[in-house]
Order: C-alpha cells, then sequence, then structure tokens
C-alpha cells in the first residue's frame, strides 16, 4: 500500500474504479453546448427523436420569427381596412393579387392578421410563464421543502384548481380583471394572467416533488449537519437541483397558452379586433362564414394555432423523452464505430 | 486464458459445460463514444461447479452475467458466442437468439438470482403465486399442481412452516427469507445455471452466511451449476470451486479456488487479496488484551449518552419506531470508537442524532457538553464548527452542481472563516492537499471524480473547520476493497495527525478493527456488548458478537472451511437463546 503517497495512483489500482460511468473524467468542464438544454438534447438525439424535435424547433422558430418581424412581413396593420392610397379592400373579398388571402367580414386583409395574430400569441405566451413560473417555483419550494400543514393547504388549493375546468377559470379571471373587453396590453395581460392561474399548480406540483426528493439527499443533510443556514440551502442547494424538468413544462405549457388564448378569443373574451389581431376572435367571426363556401376566413388563423401548438408540443415531448436517459434512443456502438472507421 | 485444464475433483466432471462464452465483446452504446464493458473474455462454467466471477466495479463482471441470460439493454452489442446448455440437453446460443428462443431458455436452462431481494419480487403477488409463475410459463400444469411444487421448494430451501406461508406476500418475510426464495424460483424449474448477482451483498453478514449455505446445497443437492458474481473475496472462498478475475473488460486470472488463494499468479490478483480487511490485522493485534476497559466516561469527554433513546417520529403526533432504547456510551478526547451493528440495530440513528438529524425522546446525550434533548437546530449552531460528518455514500453527499472546491469551501464560507467560496481557495487547496488529491481536482464537478475520491474529498470538507469530533457514518461501504483499504489509511493518518476523536459507524467487523480504539456492538437498539477492540475482537464475551465474528467469511478456502463449522455451532446457541 506504498501507493498511498501518490495522489493520482496509476496502475492496476486506477482511480477510474466506475469504469463505464467515468467516460468524461479527464474534462475539466462539460462544452457550453452541453449545458444549454435544447441544444444538448439536440446534439444528443437520433433518429425519429431527432426527427421529432427539429419539425418541432422548425415550426417553433418560424412562429417566432414572424411574430417578431410581423410589422416588416404583413402587408398591412392588423385594423387596417383600406389600402395605403385609402381605397377600401370591401368585405369578404376572395384572395387577390391586393388581399393575397381575401379580407374578413370587418374588412380586415386576413394575410395581416394572422401574421399579427403571432405577436399577440407570442406576448401572451411569454406573459403567462413569466408570471406562473416564478410564483409556481417559489411556493412549490416552500411547500417542498418545510411540509407541515403549509404543504397540506397548497396541496389541497392546487388539486382544487386542477378540478376545474381551465377554460372556465380562465373565463372568470378574464371578466373580473378586464371586464371582458380591452386594449392590447389590458387584453394581453387579462389572459396571461387567468393563464396563470391554471398553469401555477402544475409549476408548483413538479417543483414540489422535486424538492421532496432532493431534501432527503445526502448533500442536502451534509449541508445542515455543516450548519448552512435555511435560506443558503434552499437557495444554492436545492433550488437549482429541482428545477430539471421545468424546461419540459415550460413548453408544455406555451402551447396550452395559445391553446387557451384561442379559446377565449373565440368566445369572446379576448382582445378588441381594433386593439390586436387574435386568432380566436377571428375563427368566432369566421363561424357564419364557412356555411356559405367562404374558407378563406377561417382556415389561415385555424391553420396557424395547429402548426404553433404542433411545433411547441413536439419540442416539449422530445425534450421530455431526451432528458430521460432511459427513454432517449441511441444509435447502436456498432454503427458509431464502423462511421468512426469510416471517418479515418 | 480458456484453455484451463479441468480440476478432476470438480462434481460432475464428464457433462457437457453448462455455459460457454468464447471471444465475447460487449459494446455499450452512449452520448459519447461506445464503451467497451467486456472486452473478449473466453471462459466455461463446468457442470456442477460454483464459478465465481471476481472483480471491482467497472470490471464486467455484471454484464456478463446479464449476458449469460440476454438481459443487457438495447444499447448494448454483443458480439462473440455464448451458449447455454441445459440439462435437458437443449442448447441456445445467447448472441444470435431470438426473442422467443432466449425466453424458452430462461428459467427452463438459466436462472438469475438478483442483489436486492426486495425488488426482485413483486410486492402484490403472494411468494406462492410467483413460484409457480415460472412453472406455469414452461410446463402445463394445474394450478394445485403448481401450489403443491411451490411448498415443496419452499420446504426445501428452509421457509419454516410453507404450506402456511405459501400465501404470504413479499413484505411478510425477512430480507434473508426474500433471497431464500428467489433461489426457489430458481431451482423449482429445475434450470441447470443458476446465475447469483451479488447475492449477499444487500444481507447482513449473518444472513449472508445462512443464504451461501443454501448455495452449497443448490450444487450439492439439485446438481445446479453456479455461477457466482461478487466482491467479496470472503465469499469466494466460502463458496467457490473454480475463480474468474475480471479488471476492465478483461479476464486476469483464472484458476481453481484453492490455487488462486494459496498462490496467486497475477499481480492485480495479489493486491486484490492484499487489500481485504482481516479481523485480527488492525488494532486488535496491537492493543493489549489485558488492559481493562474504562467503565466510567473519563473527564472532559466529548459525547456521554446515558441511557439514550431515540425515535422516528409517527404520522400525527404519535410515537413513531423506537430505533434506540436505553443505551450509554462515551467518546473521549482523540479515540475512535467503533458502532458496529447489523441492518436495523440504530447504529447509524445514533450517529445522525449526535448533529441532531434525529431526535433523542429520552435519557441523555450530551455532546460537547450541549444535551440534544430537546434541543433546535438553532441551539446546534455553535456546535457545528466542531463536528465533521462523513456520509456512506460520497456519489450522492456532494451538490451535483457545485465544484468540489465550492464543496468543500462551503462550510468555511458559512462558519464566516470566508467571504466566498474563491476567497477560500488557498484552504481549500491545503485540505486537498492533506486527504492526498491534486488541487486541480478542486476545479472538477462530483461526477467526474471516482467513488474513492469523492470519499477523500468528504474528509476534506469534514476536517475543513478542523472539529474536535468526527462521525464517519459507514464511509466505506460503498467502495471497492482496494480503494477502502487506500480510505482507511488517509482516514488513520488523518486522526493521528490532527488527534480528533471519531464516531466510526460500520457493519464490518474487519474494517472497525482498523481503526477503532474501542468498539460497541449493537442489536435492535441495544448495547451488547462493549469494550477495547482487542477485548471485543479478540475475546468476545456476548453470544452474539461471537456470531457475527463467525460469520464473516475470510479470504482463505482452507481457514474458511474451519470457521464455517464454528458458525454452525454459533448459530445453534444463538437459535437457543432466542
Amino acid at each position: 500500500m506504498s501507493q498511498t503517497q501518490d495522489p493520482t495512483p496509476t496502475g492496476v489500482f486506477d482511480p477510474a474504479e466506475t469504469g463505464v460511468l467515468q467516460a468524461g473524467l479527464g474534462a475539466p468542464k462539460r462544452p457550453l453546448s452541453d449545458r444549454i438544454p435544447v441544444v444538448s438534447h439536440l446534439k444528443h438525439s437520433v433518429g425519429w427523436q431527432r426527427t421529432m424535435l427539429v419539425t418541432g424547433l422548425v415550426l417553433t422558430g418560424l412562429f417566432v420569427i414572424v411574430a417578431i418581424f410581423a410589422p416588416w412581413i404583413a402587408p398591412y396593420g392588423y385594423a387596417q381596412r383600406t389600402t395605403a392610397d385609402g381605397q377600401d379592400f370591401g368585405t369578404l373579398q376572395a384572395p387577390s393579387a391586393q388581399n393575397l388571402l381575401g379580407t374578413t367580414v370587418s374588412g380586415f386583409d386576413v394575410l395581416s392578421r394572422t401574421i399579427w395574430g403571432a405577436q399577440t400569441a407570442l406576448l401572451v405566451i411569454i406573459c403567462a410563464i413569466i408570471f406562473s413560473i416564478f410564483i409556481g417555483i417559489f411556493i412549490g419550494l416552500l411547500s417542498g421543502y418545510f411540509g407541515g400543514w403549509i404543504d397540506r393547504i397548497l396541496v389541497v388549493i392546487a388539486d382544487a384548481i386542477y378540478a376545474f375546468p381551465s377554460l372556465l377559470l380562465a373565463i372568470v379571471m378574464a371578466i373580473v380583471i378586464s371586464h371582458g373587453q380591452s386594449t392590447l396590453w389590458g387584453g394581453i395581460l387579462a389572459a396571461a394572467i387567468s393563464i396563470t392561474v391554471v398553469f401555477v399548480p402544475q409549476y408548483f406540483r413538479i417543483v414540489r416533488s422535486e424538492v421532496v426528493r432532493v431534501k432527503a439527499e445526502p448533500f442536502v443533510e451534509s449541508a445542515k449537519v455543516i450548519g448552512v443556514p435555511t435560506l443558503r440551502i434552499l437557495t444554492r442547494h436545492v433550488l437549482r437541483n429541482s428545477t430539471r424538468s421545468v424546461p419540459v413544462v415550460v413548453t408544455l405549457n406555451a402551447s396550452e397558452a395559445v391553446l387557451t388564448l384561442a379559446g377565449l378569443g373565440f368566445l369572446g373574451f379576448g382582445i378588441e379586433a381594433t386593439a390586436a389581431a387574435e386568432w380566436g376572435y377571428d375563427l368566432s367571426r369566421s363561424v357564419s362564414d364557412v356555411t356559405s363556401h367562404i374558407w378563406w376566413t377561417a382556415i389561415p388563423p385555424g391553420v396557424a394555432i395547429v402548426l404553433v401548438v404542433l411545433g411547441i408540443t413536439l419540442v416539449g415531448e422530445s425534450l421530455n423523452d431526451l432528458s430521460d436517459p432511459r427513454l432517449r434512443r441511441r444509435r447502436r456502438a456498432a454503427v458509431v464505430a464502423a462511421e468512426k472507421e469510416a471517418a479515418e | 486464458m480458456s484453455d484451463t485444464t479441468r480440476d478432476a475433483t470438480v462434481p460432475g466432471a464428464g457433462a457437457p459445460d453448462a455455459a460457454s462464452i468464447h471471444n465475447l465483446k460487449v459494446t455499450f452504446a452512449t452520448d459519447g463514444d461506445p464503451v467497451v464493458a467486456v472486452n473478449g473474455i473466453s471462459l466455461e462454467a463446468h457442470a456442477g461447479e460454483v464459478l465465481a466471477i471476481v472483480g471491482e466495479s467497472g470490471s464486467g463482471k455484471t454484464v456478463t452475467a446479464n449476458a449469460l441470460l440476454g438481459l443487457l439493454p438495447e444499447t448494448a452489442t454483443l458480439q462473440g458466442a455464448l451458449i447455454i446448455r441445459g440439462p435437458h440437453g437443449d442448447e441456445t446460443d445467447v448472441v444470435h437468439a431470438s426473442h422467443a428462443q432466449l425466453r424458452a431458455m430462461r428459467g427452463r436452462d438459466a436462472a438469475m438470482v438478483f442483489q436486492e431481494p426486495s425488488t426482485a419480487l413483486n410486492p402484490v403477488y403472494t411468494v406462492g403465486f410467483q413460484i409457480a409463475e415460472g412453472l406455469r410459463a414452461h410446463h402445463r400444469i394445474s394450478k394445485r399442481e403448481a401450489k403443491k411444487a411451490a411448498i415443496d421448494i419452499m420446504r426445501r430451501v428452509g421457509i419454516p412452516e410453507p404450506d402456511r406461508r405459501v400465501d404470504d406476500y413479499p413484505h411478510q418475510f425477512s430480507g434473508g427469507q426474500k433471497q431464500r426464495i428467489v433461489i426457489a424460483m430458481a431451482l423449482v424449474l429445475n434450470a441447470g445455471l443458476i446465475i447469483a448477482d451479488e447475492p449477499t451483498t444487500a444481507l447482513d453478514v449473518t444472513v449472508q452466511a445462512e443464504i451461501l449455505d443454501l448455495l452449497r446445497t443448490a450444487r450439492d443437492e439439485f446438481g445446479a451449476t453456479v455461477v457466482l458474481i461478487t466482491h467479496n473475496m470472503g465469499v469466494v472462498a466460502d463458496l467457490a470451486d473454480r475463480v474468474v478475475v475480471m479488471y476492465q473488460g478483461d479476464i486476469v486470472e483464472q484458476a481453481s479456488a484453492r490455487e488462486l488463494f494459496a498462490a496467486p499468479r497475477e499481480e492485480y490478483t495479489r493486491k486484490l487479496l492484499a487489500a481485504v480487511p482481516h479481523v485480527g490485522r488492525g488494532k486488535s493485534a496491537t492493543q493489549d488484551r489485558s488492559v481493562p476497559a474504562p467503565t466510567e466516561p473519563p473527564e472532559g469527554s466529548l459525547v456521554v449518552a446515558e441511557n439514550l433513546h431515540i425515535a422516528y417520529p409517527g404520522r400525527f403526533g404519535r410515537t413513531g419506531v423506537v430505533a434506540v432504547q436505553g443505551v450509554d456510551f462515551w467518546i473521549a478526547p482523540g479515540e475512535v470508537l467503533g458502532l458496529v451493528g447489523e441492518s436495523g440495530s440504530g447504529k447509524t440513528t445514533i450517529g445522525r442524532s449526535i448533529v441532531g438529524l434525529t431526535q433523542v425522546v429520552d435519557g441523555s446525550l450530551k455532546v460537547l457538553g450541549h444535551e440534544m434533548r430537546g434541543t433546535t437546530m438553532r441551539g446546534l449552531k455553535k456546535l457545528r464548527p466542531d463536528i465533521g460528518f462523513v456520509f456512506q455514500d460520497p456519489a450522492t453527499s456532494f451538490n451535483p452542481l457545485l465544484t468540489i472546491a465550492e464543496c468543500i469551501a462551503e462550510p468555511l464560507v458559512v462558519h464566516g472563516r470566508a467571504a466566498h467560496p474563491r476567497a477560500a481557495r488557498g484552504r481549500v487547496d491545503q485540505l486537498l492537499d492533506a486527504v492526498h488529491l491534486p488541487t486541480s481536482y478542486g476545479d472538477r464537478y462530483p461526477h467526474e471524480l471516482s467513488g474513492g475520491q469523492r470519499q477523500r474529498a468528504s474528509l476534506a470538507r469534514a476536517i475543513a473547520l478542523q472539529p474536535k469530533l468526527l462521525i464517519a457514518d459507514e464511509p466505506t461501504s460503498a467502495l471497492d476493497v482496494s480503494v477502502q483499504a487506500r480510505v482507511l489509511e488517509l482516514f488513520a493518518e488523518l486522526q493521528a495527525e490532527l488527534g480528533f476523536a471519531c464516531l466510526f459507524i460500520s457493519h464490518d467487523l474487519a474494517v472497525i478493527d482498523e481503526v477503532a480504539d474501542r468498539i460497541v456492538v449493537l442489536r435492535h437498539g441495544t448495547i451488547r456488548e462493549q469494550g477495547t477492540t482487542a477485548q471485543v475482537l479478540g475475546d468476545a464475551h456476548d453470544e452474539y458478537t461471537r456470531r457475527l465474528l463467525a460469520s464473516i467469511p475470510v479470504p482463505d478456502p482452507e481457514a474458511q472451511a474451519a470457521r464455517r463449522a464454528a458458525w454452525a455451532a454459533a448459530e445453534a446457541a444463538d437459535t437457543e437463546e432466542r
């Protein structure tokens, strides 16, 4: 046992006695691309899981780009009824060179409203997630770590909100906040806050269950034994280890936010047509057109909703599968070896 | 290595090999490069023998065992040949067999005994049903006949009252009995080959001896071939006819058990055997046995427990499980007190109560002069810098998101010795140096260190504030034997240098012998024996202590055969006492 003096013993008693698990031993830090959630997932995906993720990312990316650049992409404004030189579009006009996807019953350009609608949807998604994520994580952390009666009450409230139909809850919130109708930001905030009420319990649940698991881990006990104050344990040791599955829930909730917003708009609790373009509102106005063979008012906003929800859901589902090593598919070792040989 | 001549004394020689592996290579696909777990090994399990495959973690022994039954996950690629020959003449090449062929082979020709019996049995079915399930999968047999067969096999593996207990659920059996039932499930199908993957690792040492006895019966009475996967050289010496030593996916040495222990050929095998701790080689050999053990806590004792009771809180304010009932002990300055016991003895509970993680309900526990009964976490704050704690599993006792240096700096920052982790780096480097880790390791994350290195870092964190008292809860039980030897050596070195007192908790008497000055033997929350290491290990007065000592298998087949007889005698005596 003279080897004790040697800080890095080699030879038969190699320090890498955990063998298989020690793949990254030499590297002091993982490359940056491995530590950013979505990028690292993309790097490690193969086969149909990769196809799903790439499809989702392309659709979502397209959505975000359209939303950001809407003022430049859209031929007209969302509440514009006339061309630049004052000529009326007319109502329910079929697609033409002037209005590529025709006009609505109120005389708006359908293509422009669909493009502007992406901006409203993105703003609502961002607001809803920012509002719900902080509250959800904060109360999940407290509830999971301290337990006791606070925990029981919060869990009961979360369960009660689950039991409510989320759209009904959103309608009630919309009425309370904005009395039904409102301006752009009023409408967006009303929609975002009503969605928040539905989402907070989801973040709460996920973070709480992770915290309950993490607080029993020896490294938290070891922090207690060292005498680390509770606040420092919560922020430095528990919180950072409990938010692993949050990115997945964020993407899944984003698609739900789009649906809830569309639902609110469809039922007439959304944003006024002159304040912002909103897909659900446009859909509800086009219901009567469908029966009179006017297809161009209903299909564009409908397809937009489907594609955005599909794209975000695909990203979320693939992240979910790829984060779990048991669900993640890997290339067969033989294939990888053969490829390496070919490369050499 | 595959051309080892067959030992003529092996029972059943002449029959075809139960399993033969030729040039087997197993590769796993990972997120990074493919990992070769088994690198072209060849070996045979002769009919009717116990073949032990030994090695440290990462040696590929478990992968080999799982490959025998075709149980490897989808990410594994097998190359080479792997033939299982059943007692009825069926031959299966596991590498190329279809799923249906594999399913037919499993159970009929080869069966598996898993490490953790609690998870190998389905909790919602009776054990009788689970034994019968295998029978009904392979034979056309009525329910009644299957149950009769289940009762019969339970009797033969030594479950008392099998007629009644056949309808019990797994949770109604003890750990050892569950492992017996898992073995019964393998035996009832008359499988020629039983693969036992660390069958006793999850069990207490006294139960381990019983299970090893049962596996011996499986070979002798049922004529089964046993492939035993283990890291415990004592278990190998007790049971194996032939031994294969593996290291990092390769076979290092292959020999009969007698030969291997008497004259190991390879350097690696020699080192592996030398690293195994023995009772009687540590402090018990150097202490003077005639010096009487102190009976009163000396002046200035760091920990004094009097009639200590510890309970876990039950639901809704009711008293829960009382884990420790009326224990008296003390830790004098600078001494190492070994706390020994099997699972459920309350040894870990006592260690945790000293740092306030479990609640003292009755009696008194004074730690550094502070009464722990009725104290709060806040009240303990001023004691924290004087107590260090080393946890059992180094893999989970570090925050995975912080670097090793940040983890070690944590006590320094919290107790105001440094403003932030970077400011503590100088002291952290000193500490890393003290535990023989290169200072550059401070920038690594815990998962980038091996188990032994992590446990050294854990020691560094525990001594960061130069505590007067260190609690070490099974610090080496998650480590390989060679790594354990080095960590124990480091521990002794630090203790001599810094002079802290220590409560060293372990289930392994041989480990305790290496480090402890005095020993307390616990069972079911009460103290069975207490004295100097030389007295307890050399001249035990208590029946239970003697039984514990006799149960430990020693890595020497000749000596182990003699000890087995002694164990059987002690067992009988203890049964009477109970």
